[in-house]
C-alpha cells in the first residue's frame, strides 16, 4: 500500500535565544505559512496536521495542539501531536510522511517547535526535578568513553564545533553565527561537562520548522523541486540496563541499518551526498558517524580531521550549522530532516552541497535512546542512479 | 482502500482513585495481559506507540519510563503521542496501513491522582486568554450544559438518568470505579458543584491503562477465531476558543463519524467518552445514534475515567462488548481538550 512520499514545501523561523516578537502560536505559524509559500498552497489545501515538540512543561502549555489548532489551520481537520524527546521533531516528519505514503491524506501539514526562553530548559530536560545535570551531565561519560575508545584526538570535538558555527553563518535562519571562531577559542572556553566546552555545547532556541508533503500526482503539480521520501526508520531502546552500551546504541545501529536498506543504500559513505546529524555537543558528530556505521570504528576522527565533513569535503555534515548552532528542541529533529530535504531540491542556499542528489536526517533522544531517521533523494531512484 | 485491521487482544486496569503502583507498575500487567490475549510473544510486534501526558506525572519525559513496560529490548520500531491512547491506536493503524507489518501495540495510560485536575487542566487552554482566568473542566463543561439546557435538547433529569444508568451498569464491569443503584430523584436533590452540574454530572480524574493488539487480516485469523474488525477510522478538532463554538454541537465528532463510516449499517452499541452527563446527547445526536444503540453498557467514563486510557478504553469495552455477543457493530470515540474540542471515532464489527 505503501505510494510516493514527496516534500514540497519548507519553512523554518529565524531561531534566536528568545523570539518575544511572536506568540507560540505566531511561532509555529512563521516557519507554516513559509513552507505553505514554498509549496505556493494556502491552509485550505492542507488535509491534515501533524505536530511534534519535546516536553509540554518547557513552555507551560499542556498539549498545546489544541490551543494552537486554530493557528495551524486545523479546525476541521485531523491534527496529531507526537513527542519522542529529542527526536520528535523526525518522528513527527515519519508520521506526518505516513500518512501520505499509506494515502489517509493528500496533503500533510507537519510543525514541530520549540519557545524554550519561555521556561527553563535545563530544569524540564533535568524530567522537572531540580539538582540535574543537564543533558551535557548525562552524554559527558558517554562522550569520554568514546574518546577513550578510539583515542580520537582532543581537537576533534572543537574542529566540530568550528565547523557547524562556521556552516550556521552560511545559514540566515541559524541561532549562533560565529564566523571568526577558531578551536583554540573553543578550547580556552570554559569546560561545561568534561569534555564539553562551553563552545562545544548547542545553544537554547527559540524557533520552529514546517514541512508540507504530498503525493507524487500533486507533487508534479508543484512549482519548485520537490523531495522524495526514500525511506524512514524509527527505534527505541531502553535507557538504562546492565549491559546496555550508550555510546553505540543498539536501536542507532539497527533504525540506520533499517532506513539505509529500505533506501537501497549499501555504502552509505559513497552513495550520500551530505547528512543532517543531531549533534548538540560536538563530540556526538564522530560518535554517529560511527554508531549508524556510516565509518568504521575509530575512523571518524580521522574523516573529521581530513575536512571530509566539510561543505565541499567527502561526506558533508550538517551543512546547515546543526544543533550546535540552533536549538529549539522540539525542532531540532525536523530542522535536520527539513534541511536534508532542502539540500536535495537544490534550494539550501549559501549552505547548499554542490549536485546533492541523495541526503540523510538523523535525530535522536533521551538517553541516547529513541532515534529517527530518513533518507530524502531528488529524484525517487536517487539512490540506484548513482550505480 | 484501507487494509483490513483487526483487533485481536485488549486489556485493561482498574480505574483507581489513587494507585499505589507508578504508571509503568500498573501499565506493564496490562501489556502483558492483551499480548497474552492476542496468542503471541512481545518480540513478534512489528511497532508499538503509546499515548500518555507528561503533565499528569508532573514530570518531563515520564512517558520514557513506559518504555519498561513494553520491554524495549532489544529496540523496537515505535512512536509516542502526548495524547489519549486511542491515538496512539490510530497511528498504528496507519502504521499497519504499509502492509509490510502484521502486529501492532497501542496503549494509553495516565495517573492522574498526583496532581489536582482543576489546577493542571486549565493549562489545557489557551495560555494568553483563558489559562490566566483558570478555565478548568468543570467549568466549561458547566457552560456547555447550560447552552444545552437552554435550547431544550436535554433536562437535568435527563443528566441525572445518564448518570444512573452508568452507574448501574458499572456494577457489572470489574474495572469500574463508581457504580451502584442511584435514585434519579435523591441525585437531582444534590447540591450543584457548579450550575447546572451536580456530583453525578461529573468524572472521576483516575489512574489506570489500557492497551490493545492490532493485526492485519490474515494475522488476525490464525490469532482468533473471533477478531473485532476496525471498519473505520476518522479524527477531527475544531476551533479551541470556547466562544467561538456552538458548545451544543459536536461538528468534529459529526465529521470524523461519517469519516469512519458511522452511517454505513446498523450500530447495536456505543463506547462514548461521555465523561460529563450531558455530552452523550451531544454525542449520540453528532453521530446520528438512534434510541435503539446501547451506549457505554461498561458505564462509561463517568465510572471509570483513566485519564490518556479513557478513549482507548472505549475501544477495548466495544471489543469486549462484541465478543460478548452485545451486538455485532459498535461505535468507539475518544475525545480531547475541552469541551469536546477534539473528538475520534472508530467503527467495530464481530466476525459474525
Amino acid at each position: 500500500m505503501s505510494q510516493a512520499c514527496a516534500i514540497v514545501g519548507i519553512g523554518q523561523t529565524k531561531h534566536k535565544k528568545r523570539r518575544d516578537d511572536v506568540s507560540l502560536p505566531g511561532l509555529v505559524r512563521e516557519a507554516a505559512q513559509r513552507a505553505l509559500d514554498d509549496a505556493e498552497l494556502t491552509w485550505t489545501d492542507i488535509d491534515a496536521v501533524v505536530l511534534g515538540k519535546a516536553p509540554d512543561p518547557f513552555e507551560g502549555v499542556m498539549m498545546p495542539e489544541l490551543s494552537m489548532a486554530d493557528a495551524l489551520g486545523a479546525a476541521g481537520k485531523p491534527i496529531l501531536r507526537v513527542h519522542t524527546a529529542g527526536s520528535v521533531g523526525g518522528s513527527t516528519a515519519i508520521v506526518a510522511s505516513n500518512l501520505v505514503r499509506t494515502g489517509q491524506h493528500r496533503r500533510v501539514l507537519t510543525v514541530a517547535y520549540e519557545k524554550q526562553a519561555e521556561g527553563n530548559a535545563q530544569w524540564g530536560l533535568a524530567g522537572g526535578k531540580s539538582g540535574g545535570m543537564g543533558a551535557g551531565g548525562i552524554f559527558a561519560p558517554w562522550m569520554r568513553s568514546f574518546i577513550a575508545r578510539t583515542g580520537s584526538p582532543a581537537h576533534i570535538g572543537p574542529m566540530v564545533a568550528v565547523k557547524d558555527r562556521r556552516n550556521a553563518v552560511k545559514n540566515p535562519y541559524a541561532h549562533l553565527q560565529m564566523p571568526d571562531l577558531t578551536i583554540e577559542e573553543v578550547m580556552k572556553s570554559p569546560m561545561l561537562w568534561d569534555p564539553i566546552h562551553w563552545h562545544e555545547s548547542c545553544p537554547s532556541s527559540d524557533g520552529a520548522c514546517a514541512m508540507v508533503m504530498t503525493t507524487e500526482d500533486l507533487a508534479s503539480a508543484s512549482p519548485r523541486p520537490p523531495a522524495w521520501v526514500l525511506s524512514t526508520a524509527m527505534r527505541s531502546e531502553l535507557g538504562m540496563f546492565p549491559g546496555r552500551d550508550p555510546v553505540r546504541p543498539q536501536a542507532g545501529v539497527e533504525c540506520a541499518q533499517a532506513v539505509f536498506e529500505a533506501a537501497g543504500i549499501t555504502d552509505p559513505l559513497e552513495q550520500i551526498d551530505v547528512s543532517e546529524i543531531y549533534v548538540p555537543f560536538s563530540w556526538y558528530e564522530p560518535m554517529w558517524l560511527e554508531g549508524h556505521d556510516l565509518v568504521g570504528h575509530g575512523e571518524a576522527w580521522k574523516l573529521i580531521e581530513s575536512g571530509d565533513t566539510d561543505i565541499g569535503g567527502r561526506f558533508p555534515v550538517n551543512p546547515s550549522g546543526g544543533v550546535l548552532s540552533s536549538n529549539p528542541i522540539g525542532a531540532s529533529g525536523m530542522l535536520r530532516f527539513a534541511e536534508a530535504a532542502l539540500q536535495v531540491r537544490g534550494m539550501a542556499g549559501e549552505h547548499q552541497v554542490d549536485g546533492a542528489t541523495v541526503a540523510y536526517g538523523q535525530a535522536y533522544g533521551g538517553a541516547a535512546q529513541y532515534f529517527a531517521m530518513w533518507v530524502v533523494g531528488s529524484t525517487l531512484d536517487a539512490v540506484a542512479a548513482k550505480g | 482502500m484501507p487494509i483490513d485491521i483487526a483487533i485481536v487482544g485488549y486489556a485493561q486496569s482498574p480505574s483507581w482513585e489513587r494507585s499505589e503502583l507508578t504508571e509503568v507498575q500498573f501499565l506493564f500487567p496490562v501489556i502483558a495481559e492483551a499480548i497474552a490475549m492476542a496468542g503471541i510473544d512481545r518480540r513478534d510486534i512489528d511497532f508499538t506507540c503509546a499515548g500518555s501526558c507528561d503533565y499528569l506525572s508532573g514530570q518531563t519525559f515520564a512517558f520514557v519510563s513506559n518504555l519498561e513496560a513494553v520491554g524495549a529490548w532489544p529496540p523496537i520500531s515505535e512512536s509516542h503521542v502526548e495524547m489519549d491512547g486511542a491515538w496512539a491506536m490510530y497511528e498504528a493503524w496507519v502504521a499497519l496501513q504499509h502492509g509490510d507489518i502484521d502486529l501492532a501495540l497501542a496503549f494509553g495510560s495516565g495517573k492522574s491522582s498526583p496532581g489536582d485536575p482543576m489546577q493542571i487542566y486549565p493549562l489545557q487552554m489557551d495560555p494568553y486568554t483563558l489559562t490566566p482566568l483558570g478555565a478548568d473542566p468543570t467549568s466549561l463543561a458547566a457552560l456547555q450544559a447550560r447552552a444545552l439546557l437552554d435550547s431544550g435538547r436535554i433536562t437535568e433529569r435527563e443528566m441525572a438518568e445518564v448518570a444512573a444508568r452508568n452507574r448501574r451498569d458499572a456494577v457489572a464491569n470489574p474495572y469500574a470505579q463508581i457504580s451502584g443503584e442511584e435514585d434519579v430523584d435523591a441525585l437531582l436533590a444534590s447540591p450543584y458543584v457548579t450550575a447546572p452540574m451536580r456530583d453525578h454530572d461529573l468524572p472521576p480524574f483516575s489512574d489506570g491503562a489500557c492497551a490493545v493488539i492490532l493485526a492485519t487480516a490474515d494475522r488476525a485469523r490464525a490469532l482468533s477465531d473471533n477478531p473485532v474488525w476496525i471498519r473505520g477510522i476518522d479524527h477531527r478538532i475544531e476551533i479551541h476558543q470556547p466562544g467561538m463554538r456552538d458548545l451544543r454541537e459536536s461538528p468534529s465528532t459529526a465529521a470524523a463519524g461519517k469519516g469512519a463510516g458511522v452511517a454505513d449499517g446498523p450500530v447495536d452499541l456505543a463506547e462514548l467518552s461521555v465523561a460529563y452527563t450531558h455530552q452523550e446527547r451531544i454525542l449520540t445526536d453528532a453521530l446520528g445514534l438512534g434510541a435503539g444503540v446501547k451506549v457505554n453498557l461498561s458505564g462509561g467514563p463517568l465510572t471509570a475515567n483513566p485519564m490518556m486510557a479513557t478513549g482507548l478504553s472505549r475501544v477495548a469495552e466495544a471489543a469486549r462488548a462484541i465478543q460478548r455477543g452485545d451486538g455485532r457493530r459498535a461505535v468507539a470515540h475518544a475525545t480531547s481538550g475541552q469541551p469536546l474540542q477534539q473528538n475520534l471515532v472508530c467503527v467495530l464489527e464481530g466476525e459474525r
